[in-house]
């Protein structure tokens, strides 16, 4: 059973975004992304100023079993990058929702948030996919 | 027959066991409409006593001719150790390995290997091989393209001077991602790619560019120059090397625009010419491009006990798990080869190795004096060359190889289907494995032959 | 089998040491080598002795778990007896010495090898041609959706670029269709273990350039309704691509092309017992029906009277090319040649019949032993998949904790967590060239770690035992790369 915290939204592909008090987006990947993926032993991060749009890759996470491109949630530009992920990667296993973030975007429009996906429809996501 | 140990009674008991009457039952699930008959295409069985009869009629038809060619496959004494070694039943018949704990023969010998190929190139990182040399200049393209982000163009610069075959096989393969090849005019006088060349591309959005060293007439490249153009301008670099020349040449890692990828084939080290294959091809990159890199690659690491131990790693870029993101769908290596390889290199060690190379270039030498001073011979280029030189006749070029191959006698490889520019070309070669009465031989022979035949 | 760690070669290195008798003699004469392209320092390569090199390496094949010491019974990989008459009779000194651009003169030899290799091909296949240069079974693939795409972009068919593949294929085969310039679209697997007809029927249309397919499938099991899946493809406008890495379970029994199949790879070191070498080299024949013949990858072949000579572009302008700097891995094939003129058409029927009969007789014992076998009600092909999901439920003990225990009873495993379908799943291939007895003893080890998973599971989960190394950290292998020797590490 994952992990999968009320204030945040959601994404099909297992991202998930919290909204900051500075107008910024916070990304990363979800518990139970986490959990399928095994101890994380690389991360690319994106580099600032990039311009992504809706679903882009933005990163990708690599563990010894796989390697997963992580795709925004919504349009923006990155503002900022977890570099601590650079020497350890582990951290999104630990704390996927909180140290564990990648990076965070200035969203070119803040309402798309709300048309993601809310922690119960994630939650019956996973159950469809039979975690 | 078959190599199939069983016994009628094996067969007996295995069918009362499995609970069928004949083993055409078990292949009940296959529809009647699909069952072959007869493969009469097929020959009956042979002993291995008839076969060997065969293969010997059959291998003393091609013979052991004295053979000058070149062009990307160098004769070199193999030391008998090297396949004595290769052929040993626990590396020849191991599988690929993934148990680690059932495999630290081959991985170690993988990590031993990528630690040579790393240092001969001048490079960080190597990984355990590749098809061959053309294959892992195609990969080195795809590679360069997946590591130069900003560019979109998908437009690599590769002279001329390139193998013709690598640049066949790189459009082959490449061009199904979509990837062009734009080709360098090569100086006509000196055989070397000129910066003039690279010039025309001032301000293009390029993706690479590739630089073959030596190149493929033997011809030294002013690779300086080359490559601190293309990195100056944020293009990766591409070399192609031979490595045998590399005990005497500055490596890749170390021109002055250093290069971001290093390919080449590693047939000269212990693999013998045999008809083209199996070779290998190395590849060596700089480390912060490891992780674009195709193909296995070994990593030391410690075990449950913290003794050190060799495991492939980095598996997560390739086909078995990546699936349809992966850097290459390659699954092989050439794992033999590369074992006969790092044999090869301990044996020759550093100044094996450079004693190697010394002999071809000053056979070659010997051999582009010698062939010279022939009437109707003359030599094409003026740049300096390592062990293989173009030369020019005063007649085509085919019907000279037939009368040479007549006396058994293999006197290079011909130009003109590839540089037709060049007029009566021949590509030729001399390595250690060559005697001065043996150039002797060949120049004698040409001498005749040319003056059998009028001038065309 | 000693397991005693063995230093890296360059921890045995002297200053001044060497080979000597191996190197040529020095030249006197300059090097004509301009002195900004000359190397400065010698590269990092040991100075030994030849009996240090000689030891050193014979001491890591010892390490090693091989086919000539070992059952070793990886499925989809084919682990057959690579003969040695193979390896001696290629090896003989002029096909070794054969420069790969030597004239046709002093290429019939060899060339006849190879002629007859293709037609000994078509022949097992029902293929119409044949091309031996792709260098693995990879490159085998990329060869055939390359040729399926050259055949639909002739006939002015640019919007094929959909390849269907099983969601339980092979990982080569999406990777080689991405690698192609194509979209992968995977279908699901039935329960029975065949392709789901609907799904498929769903899934083609006008983008549809192919589906490859491997049959029997990476289930173990035999695509029974094969005819059905060729009839909607190709009534879809679409290419049926074979993948032979299961060929062993038909071979003279089944041809390809009698399934419906338009490309086929072979590959030569799984089938055809040449050998694996410790991770290649392979050879990935690949074979043809009429319509595709133009676009083989080149050289091939060709036979004029009496007299074999080279195809090429020349011969063959709608080729997708060369795919290698010669003609392909020239020695492997003359090894399968060898290996398929000792089986004659008699043996190849054999290989079949008896690696069938190995894989059933090893599903009867351990099915009546308690494992679960993944597909209870099928036949088994040349291999079968057992599940260890409640094993591993109840136990906790897992698919790679059995795989590693094997190795202290002196078998190599079974390939493990593929297909990725079956949970917790050994894949069990034992080849036509093992004995009942080896079976087995096989079976035994088996029956006595399902024992010990129940009584002492932690000695399971904690295998190997035996080995010169155990359970290597594969995260720290990713995350602290070590991936070359260098001079002044501890080691």
């Amino acid at each position: 059973m994952s992990d999968t915290p009320a204030d945040l939204r959601y994404t099909k592909t297992h991202e998930w975004v919290r909204v900051l008090p500075d107008g910024l987006v916070e990304i990363g990947i979800t518990d139970h992304a986490q959990h399928a993926l095994g101890d994380l032993v690389f991360v690319e991060v994106p580099e600032m100023g990039r311009k992504v749009g809706a679903r882009d890759p933005l990163a990708v996470v690599e563990s010894v079993k796989a390697a997963s491109d992580v795709y925004s949630p919504l349009a923006g530009t990155v503002a900022a990058a977890n570099s601590a992920l650079a020497s350890e990667p582990e951290r999104i296993n630990h704390e996927p929702y909180g140290g564990g973030w990648i990076a965070r975007l200035r969203p070119d429009d803040a309402g798309t948030v709300a048309s993601l996906l809310t922690a119960s429809d994630y939650g019956k996501l996973l159950e469809a996919e039979g975690e | 027959m078959a190599f199939i140990p069983h016994t009628p009674e094996d067969v007996a008991e295995m069918l009362a066991a499995i609970g069928v009457t004949s083993i055409e039952q078990l292949f009940d699930e296959i529809p009647a409409s699909v069952r072959a008959g007869e493969l009469s295409g097929v020959p009956e069985a042979m002993s291995e006593m008839e076969i060997g009869k065969l293969m010997m009629q059959r291998a003393g038809a091609d013979g052991l001719p004295l053979s000058f060619i070149g062009a990307g496959a160098y004769e070199h004494h193999i030391p008998a150790a090297v396949w004595a070694i290769a052929t040993r039943g626990e590396f020849y018949s191991a599988y690929t390995p993934y148990q680690a704990e059932a495999s630290q023969g081959t991985l170690q010998t993988i990590y031993e290997f990528q630690t040579m190929i790393a240092s001969l190139t001048g490079m960080a990182v190597a990984n355990a091989s590749l098809y061959d040399g053309a294959s892992a200049f195609a990969e080195a393209l795809l590679m360069a393209v997946r590591i130069h982000r900003k560019s979109s163009s998908l437009k690599i610069l590769v002279p001329r001077a390139v193998h013709p075959h690598y640049r066949d096989a790189a459009r082959a393969i490449t061009s199904q991602q979509g990837l062009k090849l734009e080709e360098l005019a090569y100086d006509p006088q000196s055989g070397r790619t000129p910066l003039e060349a690279l010039q025309a591309h001032e301000g293009a959005d390029i993706s690479a560019l590739a630089i073959q060293q030596p190149n493929f007439f033997g011809v030294l490249e002013d690779a300086d120059a080359l490559s601190d153009w293309a990195r100056s301008r944020g293009m990766p670099v591409i070399a192609i090397v031979n490595p045998t020349s590399l005990a005497l040449l500055r490596p890749p890692g170390e021109w002055r625009g250093a290069a971001d990828i290093v390919v080449g084939e590693g047939q000269p080290l212990g693999v013998p010419l045999s008809s083209g294959g199996p070779y290998f091809g190395f590849m060596a990159s700089r480390m912060e491009h490891v992780r674009q890199m195709p193909g296995r690659i070994v990593g030391r690491t410690l075990d449950v006990a913290n003794e050190p131990g060799f495991t492939l790693t980095l598996q997560a870029r390739e086909q078995h798990i990546r699936r349809g993101r992966a850097t290459s769908n390659i699954c092989t290596n050439q794992g033999l080869m590369v074992t006969a390889a790092t044999v090869y290199l301990s044996l020759m060690g550093p100044r094996g190795l450079e004693r190697v190379a010394a002999a071809c270039h000053a056979r070659t030498r010997e051999l582009h004096g010698a062939l010279c001073r022939i009437e109707g011979v003359r030599a094409a280029f003026t740049g300096p060359y390592f062990h293989e030189c173009v030369l020019q006749l005063d007649r085509p070029v085919a019907p000279v190889l037939d009368a040479l191959a007549a006396r058994d006698i293999l006197g290079g490889f011909d130009l003109t289907p590839y540089y037709p520019e060049l007029g009566h070309a021949l590509l030729a070669c001399a390595t250690e494995t060559k005697t001065s009465a043996d150039i002797r031989t060949l120049a004698s022979a040409l001498r005749d032959a040319l003056q059998a035949q009028h001038a065309a | 089998m000693p397991a005693r760690a063995e230093k890296l070669i360059f921890e045995y290195s002297r200053p001044g040491r060497g080979a000597t008798d191996q190197w040529p003699r020095e030249f006197g004469a300059p090097l004509d080598i301009p002195a900004e392209l000359a190397r400065r320092a010698p590269p990092l390569l040991p100075e030994v002795s030849e009996l240090e090199v000689v030891r050193h390496f014979t001491r890591l094949s010892q390490l090693n778990f091989s086919i000539d010491t070992h059952f070793y019974p990886l499925g989809s990989c084919t682990m057959k007896y690579n003969p040695k008459a193979c390896n001696a009779f290629a090896m003989l000194p002029p096909l070794l010495a054969r420069h790969p651009l030597a004239p046709l003169s002093h290429s019939q030899g060899v060339l006849a090898c190879l002629h007859e290799l293709q037609e000994m091909l078509k022949a097992v296949t029902g293929m119409q041609a044949v091309s031996l240069t792709p260098m693995a079974g990879a490159q085998g693939e990329f060869a055939g959706v390359a040729m399926i795409r050259a055949y639909h972009r002739s006939r002015g068919d640019l919007a094929r670029k959909e390849i269907i593949v099983p969601e339980a294929a092979h990982g080569t085969n999406p990777a080689t269709a991405t690698m192609c310039g194509c979209i992968v679209k995977e279908i699901p697997v039935g329960a029975d273990g065949d392709v789901d007809l609907a799904a498929l029927e769903a899934a083609v249309g006008p983008a549809t350039a192919g589906i490859m397919l491997t049959n029997p499938s990476t289930l173990g099991v035999f695509e029974r309704r094969i005819l059905e899946v060729a009839e909607v493809v190709h009534a879809a406008g679409g290419l049926l691509y074979y993948d032979g890495a299961n060929l062993n379970a038909i071979l003279g029994k089944v041809r390809p092309a009698d399934m419906g199949f338009d490309v086929i790879h072979m590959n030569l070191h799984k089938t055809f017992s040449t050998p694996h070498g410790g991770g290649g080299p392979g050879a990935g024949a690949v074979g043809v029906s009429k319509r595709l013949e133009p676009f083989l990858p080149v050289p091939i072949v060709g036979k004029e009277g009496e007299r074999y000579r080279w195809l090429t572009e020349r011969d063959r302008p709608q080729s997708i090319g060369r795919l290698s700097g010669f003609m392909g891995n020239a020695g492997v094939l003359l090894r399968a040649y060898i290996y398929m003129r000792m089986l004659g058409r008699e043996g190849m029927r054999q290989v079949a019949e008896h690696a069938t009969l190995n894989a059933n007789y090893l599903l009867a014992r351990l099915a009546r032993a308690g494992f679960e076998p993944a597909y209870p009600a099928r036949r088994a092909s040349h291999e079968l998949i057992v599940t260890l999901k409640r094993m591993a439920r109840e136990l906790e003990v897992t698919a790679m904790d059995f795989a590693k225990r094997l190795l202290d009873y002196g078998f190599h495993a079974p390939t493990t967590y593929f297909p990725l379908l079956v949970p917790e799943c050994l894949l069990i291939e034992p080849t036509e060239t093992e004995s009942k007895q080896a079976l087995d003893a096989f079976v035994d080890a088996m029956i006595a770690i399902g024992s010990e998973a129940r009584a002492d599971p932690e000695r399971v989960r904690s295998a190997p035992h035996s080995t010169v190394v155990r359970r290597l950290d594969d995260v720290r292998a990713a995350k602290q790369l070590d991936l070359g020797w260098k001079q002044g590490a501890a080691s």
